[in-house]
């Protein structure tokens, strides 16, 4: 009783440290909220039509899932000290693979598509078994070949287009299957499946890292790797995981892209994910150093992008200025986390109490 | 207001002369640095140093690792600052708070490894960050031909057009060195100048620091070759531990004492044989426990020579020798960092094979490296993570230890080796030196390991938890763990190890048994050698 109590006690303590820990991107999240609370009207509405939960904010949640989904991938990559630009590139593969199966392998431009009959598990085991596969590529270059992280994967980045490309004959192929689209365009109980699949991913990702050796291992890596190496880790294994498993993330966003669209162009499946994914993880408070990581931060920080994304739409800002937000925004979350920034305002703070005092 | 008296310009003259080599002869002394401190958090790494440098010396800066030599060459030159002690610069008062500052003042150090640009070409690293400019562009052709004339001062055939990377280290090393003199310095300092050069290399470098030596220039030779300090230096300073031990000219020092004082024994007591009673107390019927490790012939081209050892269960085998003898490098042999191209290694009785740490840990080898900070310590993670970190390891991925047995375990060794920290889960960047290297140890008891291997486990930590390690040694040698015990302190060495190997030039050169151990024979042992080298 006394155990369980001390257990119940431990765990709410080890769950305000989390909160503290993120409380930064939080308070910016909240921030962004609470504008639109005031100044965006009907941000915050939900209405139901046809049984599903319809608003801005369902709408923000769906879109941010594929990404949420590629910068958790990317947040155990960046824990090792490493880094995956080619998660678009992959998430193209992925998604063109998925349509060219479903399409029997025919890439004529434009044909009429009766109602395809593929097994849906058979168009997802390729496509993710594909971006499994580009994963140990960038796994094996970075650790074993020892190639810098960003030069290993900007291979991949760039081929990988091409090779999606060659894939879907360089066509924007569509396809008609029903249960793969549902995949980005259904809903269960109201809400959009691809909020289920990034939850589904989330908590595959945090029972994987905390439930095995893996969380310990990664963190180990990324703080120092001959430590890590000299205490009997097996640092080339994990690094070549965590690149699988961005892979494998980067593949299910593809699937729900072409899902979404119900077609795939493989030259823009993707595109320019990996900043944002590498955005949001850096929002979130993982070093980009290595070491320590947190995917509740990664989560909070793939919200505030696309918060700020969805709001600054909604509030009709013109185009050209939405970057020019966004990279506002950017600044100051990472600001509020720069060690230098807070000695600096803790030392102003001590300067006041001193001088108070005096 | 000249003087109209032609006797008297004459006078005036000869008094301004006389003055003027008073003034020389008064401030041969560039460089004095009395009481200097510097303290990092938990460990003291300077106390009370003083330094003097004169014009036209080589003054050899000598201690083991972690003796503050580079430590008092970062406060000299602003890496770090001072806590205490004033340091007096061409008869005035210096305080860098820059190295760049320090450069300007003309104090410019040369590290072991060559802090230049590889791809850059000879001529651009002499002029670095000052080209000379003509109309807003670099001006190549006097750049190049200023560059050719100093480079052909060190008697270098190169052609310094070319990339740097392109010449072997020496001539970068010589190339640096050219660089820092043509910064104007008053002070030269070389930090382990030859420890990647071979014996030729090493001569030329030398010619090259007797020369300039004659013209006037003040040098700072850090180093931990004995012998290569005979062999240039005129003066010796010594540091132990962050203290200074004494100023002495080359010529009056003989090897003996000097091994001594960087080892930490007056030479005067050395004759008074102490035999060490602990180990007495310890009895002699340790060491007969079955053989844990046996290598046979063991080496690796490049780094340790074949050798022979055997350490059974029980026993501490101390290892000593100075810096550079192929302690370390027989531990990392050992251990599996560094592969064995020959010989054999036997665990328990059977041959194996150790390709990487990871095969050690799993048949029971430990080791706690040398470098805390970059081989031991995983900074960001919690006191509780680094403990069972090599624990988890030799479970496996599918044995996942639960965080109610991590914190079990932790809490164990927190409370056994009394490491002082608020929690388990602090981090463990957070605590002091000799605490941190609690956790090290901890981390590796958690396997239970039938061979623990502690590489310098004391070093750079407080006198309180040096003692607790080291009877921690003896406690898990009565236990029936084999232990191999690496230090640069002859006094504990001797404390808490059955038998001693001396090492010299990466191999074994003595070994020492029973009543011998004790801190004489091992500086004996040590001094034999160097002095053999003659």
């Amino acid at each position: 009783m006394n155990k369980q109590l001390q257990q119940g006690g431990d765990f709410s303590a080890r769950l305000a440290a989390g909160i503290k820990s993120i409380q930064w991107p939080l308070i910016a999240l909240g921030m962004i909220l609470l504008f639109n609370l005031i100044f965006t009207e009907g941000f915050f509405e939900i209405s139901i039509q046809n049984g599903r939960l319809v608003g801005s904010l369902m709408d923000l949640l769906k879109r941010a899932a594929p990404r949420l989904i590629v910068a958790l991938g990317m947040t155990l990559v960046i824990a090792t000290g490493g880094i995956d630009i080619s998660v678009g590139s992959i998430a193209a593969i992925a998604g063109a693979l998925a349509v060219l199966v479903i399409r029997g392998g025919d890439i004529t431009y434009l044909a009429t598509q009766d109602t395809s009959t593929v097994s849906i598990l058979l168009v997802i085991l390729v496509a993710l078994s594909a971006a499994a596969v580009c994963g140990l590529f960038n796994g094996l270059l970075v650790s074993v070949v020892k190639i810098q992280p960003i030069v290993a994967t900007l291979i991949l980045m760039v081929t990988g287009r091409g090779m999606a490309m060659l894939f879907t004959g360089g066509y924007v192929l569509n396809y008609d299957h029903p249960g793969y689209k549902s995949l980005g365009v259904g809903d269960w109980l109201g809400l959009p499946i691809p909020i289920y699949i990034a939850i589904f991913i989330l908590i595959v990702l945090a029972v994987l890292t905390n439930r095995t050796p893996l969380g310990l291992l990664i963190q180990s890596t990324g703080g120092n790797e001959t430590a890590s190496r000299y205490s009997g880790t097996n640092t080339t294994l994990v690094r070549i995981l965590v690149y699988v498993i961005a892979g494998v993330c980067s593949g299910v966003a593809g699937i729900i892209f072409t899902a979404d669209v119900q077609s795939a162009d493989a030259a823009f499946i993707g595109l320019w994910i990996e900043l944002e994914a590498i955005l949001a993880v850096v929002i979130g408070g993982t070093s980009m150093a290595g070491g320590r990581y947190s995917l509740a931060g990664t989560v909070v920080g793939a919200l505030i992008i696309q918060t700020l994304i969805t709001t600054l739409l909604t509030r009709a800002v013109p185009v050209q200025f939405t970057l020019i937000f966004q990279a506002a925004v950017v600044v100051v979350v990472l600001m509020l986390q720069s060690p230098r920034v807070k000695e600096m305002t803790f030392k102003r703070r001590a300067r006041k109490e001193a001088s108070t005092h005096a | 207001m000249a003087p109209t008296d032609p006797k008297m310009w004459i006078r005036l003259s000869w008094i301004h002369e006389n003055t003027s080599q008073l003034y020389m002869n008064a401030n041969d002394t560039i460089l004095s640095i009395k009481g200097l401190s510097k303290s990092f958090p938990g460990v003291k790494a300077l106390s009370n140093v003083d330094f003097t440098l004169r014009r036209g010396e080589i003054h050899a800066l000598m201690g083991e690792n972690g003796a503050g030599k580079s430590t008092v060459i970062k406060v000299l030159t602003g890496v770090y600052k001072r806590d205490a002690g004033e340091i007096i610069y061409n008869g005035a008062p210096l305080d860098c708070k820059s190295p760049l500052q320090a450069q300007e003042a003309g104090i410019s150090p040369v590290y072991q490894e060559v802090n230049l640009v590889p791809n850059l070409s000879v001529a651009e690293n002499v002029f670095l960050g000052r080209q000379p400019m003509k109309r807003g562009c670099i001006d190549w052709k006097t750049m190049n031909r200023e560059a050719a004339k100093i480079i052909r001062r060190f008697d270098l055939e190169i052609d310094i057009e070319k990339n740097l990377g392109d010449y072997p280290v020496a001539i970068q090393q010589m190339v640096a060195i050219a660089r820092a003199l043509e910064l104007n310095s008053k002070i030269l300092i070389l930090d382990e100048p030859t420890s990647s050069l071979n014996v030729q290399e090493t001569e030329r470098l030398f010619t090259q620091m007797r020369r300039l030596k004659d013209e006037g220039q003040a040098i700072i030779f850090i180093t931990h070759f004995v012998d290569q300090m005979y062999e240039i230096a005129d003066t010796v300073t010594v540091l132990r531990n962050g203290t200074y031990i004494g100023t002495w000219p080359v010529a009056e020092l003989n090897k003996l004492q000097l091994i001594s004082k960087l080892l930490g024994k007056e030479a005067e007591k050395l004759s008074e044989v102490t035999a060490s009673r602990s180990r007495n107390e310890l009895g002699d019927e340790r060491g007969r426990g079955q053989r844990v490790i046996e290598t046979r012939g063991l080496g690796k081209t490049g780094g340790i020579k074949p050798l022979d050892l055997r350490v059974a269960a029980g026993e501490v085998l101390g290892c000593a020798g100075l810096l550079g003898s192929g302690r370390t490098e027989l531990a990392n042999l050992l251990f599996g960092i560094d592969a064995a191209d020959e010989g054999v290694l036997l665990v328990e009785g059977e041959e194996t094979k150790i390709k990487n740490p990871r095969k050690a840990l799993q048949l029971g080898l430990a080791l706690s490296p040398e470098d805390r900070k970059d081989q031991g310590i995983i900074g960001d993670l919690s006191v509780r993570e680094n403990i069972i970190l090599a624990l988890q390891n030799r479970k496996g991925w599918f044995k996942t230890l639960s965080r109610a047995e991590q914190q079990e375990i932790a809490d164990r060794y927190i409370e056994i080796l009394n490491i002082k920290t608020p929690s388990a889960d602090q981090a463990i960047k957070n605590l002091s030196g000799g605490n941190q290297q609690k956790v090290i140890i901890g981390r590796w008891l958690a396997t239970n390991p039938k061979f623990l291997i502690l590489d310098e486990p004391t070093r750079g930590i407080d006198v309180g938890a040096k003692t607790e390690i080291q009877k921690l040694i003896v406690e898990l040698s009565k236990q029936e763990m084999a232990v191999m015990f690496i230090s640069s302190e002859l006094e504990e060495i001797a404390r808490c190890s059955t038998k001693v190997m001396v090492m010299h030039d990466m191999k074994v050169s003595n070994i020492l048994e029973g009543d011998d151990i004790n801190e004489n024979t091992i500086m004996h042992a040590i001094a034999e050698r160097h002095t053999d080298g003659e």
